[in-house]
């Protein structure tokens, strides 16, 4: 027999303080029904002695403090879970949003998850092609990682994620099973929809669960949208086998939602206001990514997050590129000279791409290339800013040829249009031709064996 | 004695009736037995830090205090395990709770089945007092795990037995002046926020090979000694730390992984039993203990694991060993700290983080050293602590990292410009520091002899002098400086490119024996003398002469593999001389 509250004693949006409860605990769900029967989720925060601070999931416009009821339903917020999940459409709190009936549940699911214990990981070593060359050729992914895109208010991130989606595939398991599970937060219904025809137009509509909470959605539910995702995923990678690749946008509105409710609560801020904890709880999502020991599924999670004002030491992808296996960044510099996309590429990092390339991976030559057009790039833009100060006259033959070299770097090896879908062999051979710009004597980087065996020659 | 829950607030639980538990007590929360350690008490209710999850529990659930401080078990079994905040062994959880970890699980920290072998090296009567050598267990192929009467006891060795014995067995039975016999098991409790006793302390003086050019020869670390790697997210923390851990010229690692990524301990799971350590020749895995609490384990097992981590240290410094202990990432532990002290109220102090956010930190420290242990045998230990700072934005000026470096005598800063170059290891030659360069200096001069020292000094000086005429070369390009200055340029380059960097994850050159590294260090600086001496001679083709063969070669030096290199650096040299001869000659007949 659950019992309800009528006890209401103050509301402060987006909390709830509920009087003479008995039997709550922390971190229950709780149901709140409006005088005109609207029934609104929330969940125990708090709770002291007999009163229970309660955070609500949407907006308290329209509570009424004593005629209003709150029922405690013993259990955590959890989503009902099934293989017919894929081609739904969901609210950020898993009701479905495209009229089709209700989940028949196989499994309910507590939405935190638990944490996964590290001896019972399987560490991520097989390499992802997503044809695009700064990825595959130098932050190269791989399954079962998880890697941010770092970008910006303007900058093509949907279009980059989306190619990822679409061209992704690893190599001699092209029959795989695979899924995508895809977390609007926060976003705006065009930009929602920019993926839903994407997904239609490539077919693959049908292998993807939606959650979408559009920005005129609650914003307090986008704490609830990603790991609502972030479930249907696990569920989809280790009872059901599949490879799953969760891509959430945007994590800037996820933070402030949980900004929001930490200011609601009163806590000490930390940096920007944002609360002490957002590096735990950011982990507590990111986490979750990985693969493990004698299971056959993955969970590949692309997080997607617009810096303000274009600052990588802002809180939000700074937490996010301590937790994260890496970040792709884009550039606004580059975007604007017309390069697609437009991948920075020197602060851009994969952690786990050694652990995916070389030989029976990718190819041998791989890693030394790599780092040999890091290390070119950058001087070569060194060059460049020096250039520009005091004049081609200035640089020392050399210096020019590693000018030239950054130049045609960019515009053939990073510029490659949404559409081009590249191999990683057509990656490498684009790599040594722009490497035979530079004299021979300067690749120290790459195996004298490797030279003579790939090196174009005239 | 038990209490009930009134108030429940994430990792805070309130409860009261807990008058008889002491300050500190480890306690039992719910049906679950959630383990959780009371942190302040006020008459007889008490906040306690739960180490789990506390979601489903609310007012009204039991408590239960377990009558004893927060403690770790010593003893065989330790090594090549691997454990999370609060010594709770993860393999043998996994076999219980499947891929994730459920709560209130119980499992002991040592395995109680397990048999070792008990070689005593006292006979019944001998005297005894606390950190007495009794016996010897080969615990793993690399260690042998001596077994010590615990700290403060004292009597006569009434009994002592070899054979194989569990951990919970009687060894040994000792009768203490009082009249009373205590029996001795290899086990041993300690409580993990005190530090260990040791007869005496000492300066450390034997400089930590890690095999890290960088590291060894610019910016030595003492065995014994404490040191800081802080730097921004993708300057390469994990992996010089990961590289201390592998090669590192100690007996025992114990590897603390504090509120970070999973896959990273995973990594040294899967790696370090396939790596053989370079000075004894068995698996690193061998001599390793782990303590892992990544970041989406719960959050107050966190603030727990580097004093679990620094006690197992401890305890093998009190064998005698040489120990390091490897934290990543100590901001995590202090974020765990604040986020504790945030939701007991306290007053907050810079950023919200607490205001014995240093006092702490220096604790945690301080427990590292060169000892004499107890026992009266002499045998030395030592324990060195090195510790990752994960400073917001890279900015060191926020509270961890300048509470890090008032304490810590070694900064290895990590450089994000460098990592975007990559140039790795990513230590900036520029403010990073050492200071034990001076108390290491008579090691160093009487085993790799006074020029290495002088070398190591030259070398500083040039990278010095290079980021001066950078500034000039910024303003009116590399054309209009002399030969000497261009000289200095590219001696500096070479010492970046050729000896300061560092490819972790190639194999011939992961490892640079101190040898090895004093060596390429003088030949890059004899080519510098012998261009040096040219140019004095009126030779100013700079161009020529950085473009002999030899430079080249010495560009591809640190690659050689460790049986050849002294006859291949000796080629360099050898040819070098020539080939700069060659030059002068030629340009004479001009």
């Amino acid at each position: 027999m659950i019992k309800e509250y009528r006890t209401i004693s103050e509301i402060v949006s987006p909390l709830m303080m509920i009087k003479g409860v008995e039997g709550v605990t922390y971190d229950e769900l709780a149901e709140l029904e409006l005088p005109n029967g609207e029934v609104r989720h929330c969940k125990v925060l708090e709770v002291d002695g007999d009163t229970a601070v309660v955070q609500l999931f949407e907006n308290a416009a329209g509570i009424n403090l004593s005629r209003s009821k709150v029922r405690f339903l013993g259990h955590p917020l959890e989503l009902a879970v099934s293989a017919d999940m894929l081609g739904r459409v969901f609210t950020g709190m898993g009701t479905p949003r495209d009229g089709g009936p209700e989940i028949l549940a196989e499994a309910r699911m507590d939405i935190n998850g638990l944490p996964m214990n590290p001896a019972a990981r399987d560490y991520p070593n097989e390499f992802i092609q997503t044809g695009i060359s700064t990825i595959d050729g130098l932050n190269t992914l791989v399954r079962g990682q998880k890697l941010p895109i770092f970008s910006g208010s303007g900058l093509p991130h949907a279009q980059l994620a989306a190619q990822i989606a679409r061209q992704a595939k690893v190599l001699g398991d092209e029959a795989a099973n695979f899924a995508v599970v895809f977390a609007a937060i926060g976003i705006t219904f065009e930009e929602a929809e920019f993926f839903v025809q994407e997904f239609n137009r490539t077919g693959a509509i049908d292998r993807t669960v939606l959650f979408t909470n559009l920005a005129d959605d609650p914003a307090v539910e986008r704490i609830a949208t990603p790991r609502m995702a972030l479930t249907a995923a696990e569920y989809l990678a280790f009872e059901r086998d599949m490879h799953v690749l969760v891509i959430l946008t945007d994590i800037t509105n996820y933070a402030e939602a949980l900004r929001e409710v930490s200011a609601a609560k009163k806590e000490v801020p930390g940096r920007r206001g944002y609360p002490g904890y957002l590096y735990t709880d950011l982990a507590t999502m990111y986490e979750r990514a990985g693969r493990r020991i004698g299971k056959p599924g993955s969970i590949t999670m692309i997080p997607i997050l617009t810096m303000p004002e274009d600052d990588k030491t802002h809180p939000i992808p700074d937490l996010t590129g301590y937790i994260t296996e890496g970040q792709i960044i884009l550039s606004r510099d580059l975007y604007r000279k017309g390069v697609n996309p437009p991948v920075d590429v020197l602060p851009s990092l994969s952690r786990l791409k050694d652990k995916g390339i070389g030989k029976g991976k990718t190819r041998e030559d791989h890693a030394d290339t790599m780092n040999q057009l890091f290390s070119a790039y950058s001087r070569g833009k060194e060059a460049k800013e020096l250039m520009t100060i005091l004049g081609e006259s200035a640089l020392t033959p050399t210096d020019l040829q590693f000018a030239r070299f950054a130049d045609e770097f960019e515009k053939r090896y990073v510029s490659q249009g949404p559409e081009e879908n590249r191999s990683i062999e057509e990656t490498l051979t684009i790599g040594w031709e722009l490497l035979k710009i530079l004299p021979t004597s300067e690749l120290k980087r790459i195996r004298t064996e490797y030279i003579e065996k790939y090196l174009p020659r005239d | 004695m038990s209490g009930k829950v009134v108030k429940v607030s994430g990792p805070l639980v309130v409860a009261t009736g807990l008058a008889d538990a002491d300050m500190s007590d480890v306690v039992r929360v719910g049906e679950q037995k959630l383990i959780g350690e009371i942190l302040t008490m006020t008459g007889d209710s008490a906040s306690i830090q739960v180490y789990e999850e506390t979601s489903g529990l609310g007012p009204g659930a039991v408590v239960e205090t377990t009558g004893a401080p927060l403690s770790v078990e010593l003893g065989p079994g330790l090594l090549e395990n691997i454990y999370d905040g609060i010594q709770r062994p993860l393999t043998e959880i996994r076999a219980l709770t499947g891929h994730t970890i459920a709560r209130g699980v119980s499992v002991p920290a040592l395995n109680r089945e397990r048999e070792w072998y008990f070689t005593p090296v006292v006979e019944a009567g001998a005297e005894i007092t606390g950190g007495v050598i009794l016996g010897e267990v080969q615990e793993t192929t690399a260690i042998l795990h001596r077994i010590m009467a615990p700290p403060g006891l004292t009597g006569t060795l009434k009994e002592i037995r070899s054979g194989l014995f569990k951990v919970t067995d009687v060894i040994a039975r000792v009768e203490t002046p009082a009249g009373e016999t205590v029996p001795v098991t290899m086990m041993q409790k300690w409580p993990v926020r005190v530090s260990r006793p040791y007869r005496r302390k000492f300066t450390p003086s034997v400089p930590l090979c890690s095999g890290q050019r960088v590291i060894d020869t610019m910016f030595p670390l003492a065995k014994g000694g404490t040191a800081a790697v802080p730097g921004p997210f993708g300057s390469g923390k994990t992996v010089v730390q990961h590289q201390l851990a592998k090669w590192s010229d100690v007996d025992i690692v114990v590897y603390i992984g504090c509120g970070e990524r999973g896959n990273e301990m995973t990594d040294v799971l899967m790696e370090f039993p396939e790596l053989i350590d370079p000075h004894t020749g068995e698996p690193l895995m061998k001599r390793t203990v782990l303590i892992a609490n990544t970041s989406d384990m719960p959050v107050a097992a966190r603030e727990a694991s580097i004093y679990t981590g620094i006690t197992i240290a401890e305890y093998f410094r009190d064998m005698g060993y040489d120990v390091a202990v490897i934290a990543d990432s100590t901001s995590r532990w202090a974020e765990a700290l604040r986020e504790m002290s945030g939701r007991l109220e306290e007053m907050p102090g810079e950023e919200g983080y607490p205001a014995y956010l240093a006092s702490r930190l220096a604790q945690f420290y301080e427990r590292a050293g060169c000892v004499e242990c107890l026992g009266g045998d002499g045998r030395r230990g030592s324990l060195t602590a090195i510790g990752a700072v994960s400073p917001p934005g890279g900015d060191t000026s926020e509270p961890v990292s300048q509470a890090t470096m008032r304490i810590v005598k070694v900064f290895w800063g990590l450089d994000s410009s460098l990592a975007y170059a990559r140039h790795f290891p990513a230590i900036n030659w520029l403010n990073s520091y050492s200071l034990y360069l001076d108390g290491l200096r008579p090691h160093f001069d009487q085993t790799y002899g006074r020029d290495f020292f002088a070398n190591r000094d030259r070398a500083m000086a040039l990278l010095q002098e290079e980021a001066e005429l950078q500034e000039i070369v910024k303003l009116v390009g590399q054309d209009s400086l002399s030969a000497p200055d261009r000289l200095t340029l590219e001696a500096a380059k070479m010492l970046r490119e050729d000896f300061l960097q560092q490819n972790a994850f190639v194999e011939l050159d992961a490892y640079s024996s101190y040898e090895k590294q004093a060596k390429l260090l003088s030949v890059i600086l004899r080519y510098y003398d012998l261009c040096s001496a040219a140019i004095g001679k009126g030779y100013d083709d700079t161009l020529s002469l950085f473009s002999i063969g030899a430079r080249e070669r010495i560009g591809r030096a640190k690659m050689v593999p460790p049986e050849e290199y002294e006859a291949a650096y000796d080629l360099i040299l050898r040819e070098m001389e020539l080939q700069i001869n060659d030059l002068m000659k030629g340009g004479e007949e001009l």
